[in-house]
């Protein structure tokens, strides 16, 4: 009786559109595979995990254009870049927002804002949410470090660049910097996964 | 002559309806959250969790103000609004609930770090915004939805969280 009530208002959460937090994609964990991805750039070149070649690994920054939070780390995911790049870690960034739901998370809004910003790493748009989905991204931004490990991309921190998005001088842990100098230096990353305050993926309504 | 009749009265309704400016925005720590749900007894509490800054929040308030005005079949039931505005910009809250005559319950987070608390609402919450977190049985029963919500959602989720554990 008690499963068929459990039920019933299951499938009626369902019917209404609407879902638990826990029944969002969970994604991957710390110490999975790398889900592959083949997206397209502001430059219009498609881009793919094989795109990195000779690289250790990669940032990659699931953000957008609109999110007050996504703008107050633009200039620390620039600097991320800077810094890792010739150390084999570029950021890779991915816009999974609708863009029905924000225009101004549009292709051609991106392109603006990369030549605005001057961003050097690609921008990546992820139009049917599948890259976002499978790596379980639910907040913009949402961090994703991945390193080489043999022949594979392994997937070795999540969660936010630092612990303080509104001052960067009020900054104590930058977690994302902590978990690529311990990649780097053939260590395990530590914390392995942190949360935040970020905006809300816009998921194409079903 | 009916029409200016009825016009009157509504004026005399508009002088004489109490001015009702907003409720005072005030600070809260999560320990405090949580001795109001323990005493809360058969309260439903539904916790939005927004910030003046996230457009999508602020587009979804009149909703919870709604919920807070006429909870009809859903009562008992305590809508709180939880800015995460940081408190240095509990001004800024001040001026919104006023702009928009909330009468429901607003407070701005006091706590530190994000990283360190988001768990403590919620193990199942990212940390994105919109979120809402509805709580039963003295904080006993906990969901938390991360997505937005319209008028009619907003009821009929909180009539089926209700119906689930009654």
């Amino acid at each position: 009786m008690m499963i068929r009530i459990l039920v019933a208002a299951l499938v009626t959460m369902m019917c209404i559109g609407t879902s638990t937090a826990s029944d969002l994609p969970d994604g991957v964990t710390v110490g999975d595979v790398a889900p592959n991805f083949s997206l397209t750039g502001v430059d219009g070149k498609a881009y793919a995990l094989a795109s990195l070649k000779d690289m250790k690994g990669a940032i990659i920054v699931f953000t957008c254009n609109h999110c007050p939070y996504s703008v107050k780390y633009e200039d620390r995911i620039i600097a991320l870049h800077e810094k890792y790049l010739p150390q084999g870690f570029p950021v890779i960034a991915i816009n999974p927002n609708d863009t029905t739901i924000v225009p101004e998370d549009g292709y051609s809004k991106m392109i603006e804002r990369a030549a605005e910003k001057g961003f050097a790493f690609p921008y990546l748009v992820d139009p049917t949410q599948q890259t976002a989905k499978a790596y379980g991204a639910r907040r913009t931004p949402h961090v994703f470090v991945i390193s080489k490990v043999k022949s594979k991309y392994i997937v070795q921190y999540i969660g936010s660049i630092d612990d303080e998005p509104n001052d960067p001088a009020g900054v104590e842990q930058k977690f994302v910097e902590g978990a690529v100098d311990n990649l780097l230096a053939g260590k395990t990353p530590e914390p392995s996964f942190t949360k935040a305050i970020g905006c809300t993926i816009k998921w194409t309504k079903p | 002559m009916i029409p200016l009749v009825l016009l009157r009265l509504t004026m005399l309704a508009f002088l004489i309806a109490p001015y009702q400016p907003g409720s005072k925005v005030v600070t809260v720590t999560l320990d405090a959250l949580e001795s109001r749900f323990r005493n809360g007894r058969d309260t439903t509490f539904v916790v939005n969790l927004w910030a003046t800054w996230c457009k999508p929040c602020v587009a979804e308030v009149p909703w919870f103000e709604n919920l807070h005005r006429r909870p009809d079949s859903l009562a008992p039931l305590k809508v709180i609004l939880v800015s995460l505005d940081t408190p240095s910009d509990m001004q800024n809250v001040q001026r919104f609930v006023q702009r928009k005559e909330i009468t429901a319950d607003v407070v701005v987070l006091n706590e530190g770090k994000p990283h360190k608390w988001i768990d403590r609402i919620d193990t199942t919450w990212s940390g994105a915004i919109p979120a809402t977190l509805i709580v039963r049985k003295a904080g006993g029963q906990r969901t938390l939805f991360e997505q937005e919500f319209t008028d009619e959602t907003l009821r009929t989720t909180i009539g089926t969280v209700q119906r689930m554990n009654p």
